[in-house]
């Protein structure tokens, strides 16, 4: 048996005040899995994503990524982490608007010590496979939201992560839009990408998620796995 | 609680961080001011202020006991012109020894007096109590002993008996009316049995201000008491103008800090909340589109701006007046002056003005955002700003620097206006520094310049020993013939002597002037002991001098001009080849012994100054040279800067600390500007954790967000503070009676420089360093919900 991209055991959140965010969750991914969480507001679907990350720790339990602890990382040891194995997304796409599209998408590798120029490379391969590399020089102020999400969908696959996590992906994307971000999830899927994926958006899961999970106050639900076909919509 | 209170209370407890900074802001600015106002104050006409306070005597009479009465003394108020008086004080003079410290201390003026106050000359204790009784001595604050000779022993070994009193005070005179005071019956004790006892009087004249004036009110007081029963007299002027002369030197230093102080805490109090309320812009918004006015909302963020500021100004007017203590105890000292603490209306004017200018700024910015249209104010947080700086955003990704590094570079050109902020509140820190550090090392070298003290041991003729108290005012012991052999075959004879000269004090007359000129004369080439000539050179040969500038201004001579100087009726000659560094009032005159050598066959001398051969031990060399000595009675020292080094000590105590403080302000200014940097970059801070920045990497980032500024604010700040100096220096020196030697005025070394320079980085870097640690540790999660 292969090692499970994601393992999560016991995984509780629980913030100040009110029920846990997230409560005795278990679960387990399998690389190449491409799971979605579905769930209604505030169920704990963001938590969750941040705990996987690394950008939040939980209050018990245990996160392992990828053979790597999470939970008992640092805060460099957390950054070095998600630098690493990590690609994120937004759903507000979380651009920096005072850098172009290409240096936005650079960022990461630059983070890790790699120079503008060798990354340089990479990114606008990246950008054009994603239909976005005539913007490469533009502010992302002047891009569509469709065409921001690509951008930050190359940005987040720099540093060739293990793991793909998209909180809402098309949250803030008109419907064709949306779409587009839809088939691209659909062929990184089929390109062998393991991927979480947060949504409130049914046809999205449902077209490019092999295995549903869903959440309620904190509480996985339901699991379902699909047979695994072609990972393609139905 | 209405609407707005709970708007206002929310936005002070919300924004912590904002809320500390201003009220941490106003806090250092306020201190500042006090100080810097206090400091202003304390040096405005320092020794009119005092002597007005204290009825300073005009005239302080000393009479003879034995050749008038108590009674015609006081008679003598009536005399036309008096308006008030004071006396007759018994007086003694006698020379005391520190019974503890083994230690014989200059003889001094002893004035029996039952209270320290009185019509005139109302002297203020600073140490202690006024004598209650006999065996209690107050001490002048101006007397040479210890800081604390509070309990001191001081016996009158000269004197029938040893009469012991103990130090129960220390008190200043501002017209320096005695050395010491005890009450009358001890000072009955205290008068030698041969000598005839002393009467002082104090008088204050209906008018006093010229020397005319003062002799006028003088004959007056003399036609009722008769002259011969004066013995000496002694006008304000005499005293005003040495205090005026000695107080010039730090005067304009010390002015210009507290003018530094008030200026900065404007800059910082004015940016803190310029900046505090500008960033809540779209609050500003959000409040006006849920049915706040305009004036509604601008309220708010005044009284938001307030509450912290009020809270800093209250900490910062006690802080102020703390720290004002030990600052106005310096400046006492150094001014001869005598204050209470901070004058009341300087604190009420900086809480005034304090509290005006949070408020008017903090209601221009709250205006300018209140003015916005709301949709616009709202947005101003949501999209993102116009991209302000991305020219150089563009640069910076370019350099082969990390990123993080490089991210962090292009920071200010997002936004200028505070960079400009950040940068002025550098520069001056900066300029304060440098000009601190310049005037105080100025200052040290005019003041060892004074000493002459270049010589490695010295052998002084005088009294007591070197190194604890300067020297008296005693004659020195006359040096047999013999003597002088003894002592200058002892210094030939002592291996590691590499040369020595001899200096005589005497005096003689200068042609055209009246009065006596001091006199200076050396046996020996004296070149080489620390005589900073100013300009042309130490005289060579008989029938050349060196001149201080006092001689100079007061002859109306120059450099190569011929003076004749008259001796026992004899005129000699002299071609004046020199100006040299000495800050003095009087006249005085540096020659060759030979150039009087008909006119003082005699003259013996003061002081033996020995330079060492290289590498020769000094306390070696002593003890050899002490024990060839020890049939003559007089001991060689290592020589020590001993004039000015409580004053140095003062001065560079005032500077370090007035320093300090304004470079605290100008990294509060900082920190106030990079907090505000940090939370509007809340989100791109989260973005960077995303994606992978570690902690470290974000300080890197911030802390490299201020390296331009710091660099820029340090370059111009070092410059500016340089030309301050350049200013501020001859004008000092102008005001002691001396031109300044360039040695004084260029005082900076390339090197020194560069490091004064990099203290601007220095400033912002340490006021970046705590939100930098803040950035590290955002809350990811939470900076990228803020969506
Ligand atoms: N930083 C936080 N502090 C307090 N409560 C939080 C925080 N983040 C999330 N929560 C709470 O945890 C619960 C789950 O939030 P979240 O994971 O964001 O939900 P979802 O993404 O499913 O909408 C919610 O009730 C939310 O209010
Ligand atoms: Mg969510």
């Amino acid at each position: 048996m292969t090692v499970p991209a994601i393992e999560l055991h016991d995984v509780t959140r629980r913030y100040d005040d009110g029920p846990p965010a997230l409560h005795d969750t278990t679960l387990s991914v399998a690389p190449g899995e491409a799971v979605a969480i579905l769930g209604p507001s505030g169920s704990g679907k963001s938590t969750l994503l941040n705990l996987i990350a690394g950008l939040d720790r939980p209050s018990g339990g245990t996160v392992t990524v990828d053979g790597v602890r999470v939970d008992k990382l640092n805060e460099t040891g957390s950054a070095r982490y998600r630098r690493a194995k990590i690609g994120m997304v937004f759903q507000f796409f979380n651009l920096l608007d005072d850098l172009t599209v290409i240096d936005n998408v650079v960022l990461p590798a630059q983070l890790s010590g790699v120079t503008r120029s060798a990354a340089r490379l990479r990114a606008a391969e990246l950008l054009d496979a994603l239909g976005v590399a005539r913007h490469a020089a533009a502010y992302p102020g002047r891009l569509s939201g469709g065409e921001r999400q690509r951008v930050a969908v190359a940005r987040a696959l720099m540093n060739r992560p293990t793991l793909l996590l998209a909180d809402e992906p098309t949250g803030a994307l008109d419907t064709a839009s949306g779409e587009e971000v839809k088939r691209l999830f659909n062929d990184l899927h089929a390109d062998g990408q393991t991927i979480v994926l947060v949504t409130h958006d049914l046809p999205l899961a449902e077209s490019c998620a092999t295995r549903t999970i869903r959440l309620v106050d904190g509480r996985v639900v339901a699991d379902d796995v699909r047979a695994v076909t072609t990972g393609r919509g139905r | 609680m209405s609407a707005m209170g709970r708007v206002v209370r929310s936005g002070v407890a919300r924004r912590r961080v904002q809320t500390v900074v201003i009220a941490l802001a106003t806090m250092m600015a306020v201190t500042a001011s006090v100080l810097g106002g206090s400091l202003l104050a304390a040096s405005s006409g320092p020794f009119d202020r005092a002597f007005a306070q204290q009825h300073g005597a005009h005239l302080t009479a000393q009479f003879d006991a034995a050749r008038t009465t108590a009674a015609r003394l006081m008679a003598s108020a009536g005399a036309t012109g008096v308006i008030a008086a004071a006396g007759p004080f018994p007086t003694a003079t006698a020379a005391p020894r520190d019974v503890a410290a083994e230690f014989d201390l200059p003889p001094m003026t002893i004035v029996g007096r039952t209270t320290p106050d009185g019509e005139v000359d109302h002297v203020s204790l600073s140490q202690g109590r006024w004598v209650n009784g006999p065996g209690q001595i107050v001490l002048s604050a101006d007397y040479p002993v210890g800081p604390s000779p509070l309990d001191t022993d001081l016996r009158f070994p000269d004197l029938p008996g040893q009469p012991t009193l103990t130090v129960v005070g220390v008190a200043r005179s501002v017209g320096r009316t005695a050395d010491a005071w005890a009450s009358p019956s001890d000072v009955a004790a205290l008068t030698a049995p041969d000598a005839t006892g002393g009467y002082q009087m104090l008088y204050r004249f209906a008018e006093a201000s010229t020397a005319a004036h003062v002799e006028r009110g003088q004959a007056a007081v003399l036609a009722l008491v008769g002259s011969p029963a004066l013995l000496g007299a002694q006008s304000w002027l005499t005293i005003k103008d040495a205090s005026e002369r000695e107080v010039a030197l730090f005067l304009p230093f010390l002015v210009a800090f507290g003018a530094l102080g008030l200026v900065m805490s404007v800059l910082v109090v004015g940016t803190v909340i310029a900046g505090a309320v500008g960033t809540a812009t779209r609050r500003i918004g959000v409040l006006k589109a849920i049915g706040f006015t305009p004036v509604q909302a601008v309220r708010a963020y005044v009284a938001q701006a307030l509450i912290p500021a009020t809270v800093g100004i209250a900490a910062g007017v006690v802080a102020g007046n703390l720290l004002a203590i030990p600052v106005l105890a310096d400046t006492d000292q150094l001014y001869g002056t005598t204050t209470t603490g901070v004058t009341w209306w300087i604190d009420a004017v900086v809480v005034a003005g304090a509290l005006g200018m949070v408020a008017l700024t903090a209601w221009a910015a709250a205006l300018r955002a209140g003015r916005l249209r709301t949709v616009d104010a709202i947005a101003v947080g949501r999209t993102p700003r116009p991209g302000r700086g991305r020219w150089a955003a563009r640069l910076t990704a370019r350099l082969p620097l990390p990123r993080s590094v490089s991210l962090g570079l292009a920071h200010p050109f997002a936004r200028p206006a505070r960079a400009a902020a950040v940068l002025a509140a550098i520069m001056f820190g900066a300029t304060t520094v440098t000009f601190a550090v310049g005037v105080a090392a100025s200052l040290n070298r005019v003041q060892i310049a004074k000493d002459h003290a270049a010589a490695d041991v010295v052998i002084d003729t005088f009294a007591p020993p070197r190194g604890t108290g300067p020297a008296p005012n005693t004659a020195p012991r006359a040096l047999s013939a013999d003597d002088t052999a003894k002592v200058t075959t002892a210094i030939q004879a002592q291996p590691g002597t590499a040369e020595y000269y001899r200096v005589a004090t005497t005096q003689v007359a200068v042609a055209g002037m009246t009065g006596f000129a001091r006199l200076d004369a050396f046996t020996g080439d004296a070149s080489w002991g620390g005589y900073e000539m100013i300009s042309g050179r130490w005289f060579t040969r008989p029938g050349e001098v060196t001149v201080p500038s006092t001689f100079l201004t007061a002859t109306g001579t120059r450099i190569g001009d011929s003076v004749v100087l008259t001796d026992h009726g004899k005129a000699v000659p002299v071609r004046i080849v020199g100006e040299v560094l000495h800050p003095t009032n009087n006249l005085l005159v540096f020659a060759d012994a030979a150039t009087f050598a008909a006119t003082k066959p005699n003259l013996t001398a003061a002081s033996y100054h020995i330079r060492l051969a290289d590498g020769v031990d000094v306390s070696e060399y002593l003890t050899g040279l002490n024990s060839a000595l020890a049939t003559s009675g007089f001991t060689a020292a290592s020589e020590q800067s001993t004039g000015g080094s409580s004053t140095i000590v003062l001065l560079d105590a005032l500077a370090a600390l007035l320093t300090l403080m304004l470079v605290a302000v100008a990294a509060m200014g900082v920190l106030n500007m990079v907090v505000l940097d940090t939370r509007e970059r809340v989100r791109d801070l989260g973005i960077h954790k995303a994606l992978g920045m570690t902690p470290l990497q974000t300080i890197a980032m911030v802390i490299a967000s201020v390296l331009v500024t710091g660099l820029a604010g340090g370059a111009i700040g070092v410059t500016a503070g340089v030309a301050v100096h350049r200013a501020v220096t001859p004008a000092m020196g102008d005001a002691a009676g001396t031109k300044l030697p360039t040695s004084v005025i260029d005082v900076y070394q390339p090197t020194m420089l560069l490091l004064l320079g990099l203290g601007g980085l220095l400033i912002a870097v340490a006021g970046a360093f705590l939100p930098a640690g803040w950035a590290a540790r955002t809350r990811t999660a939470v900076a990228l919900r803020t969506e």
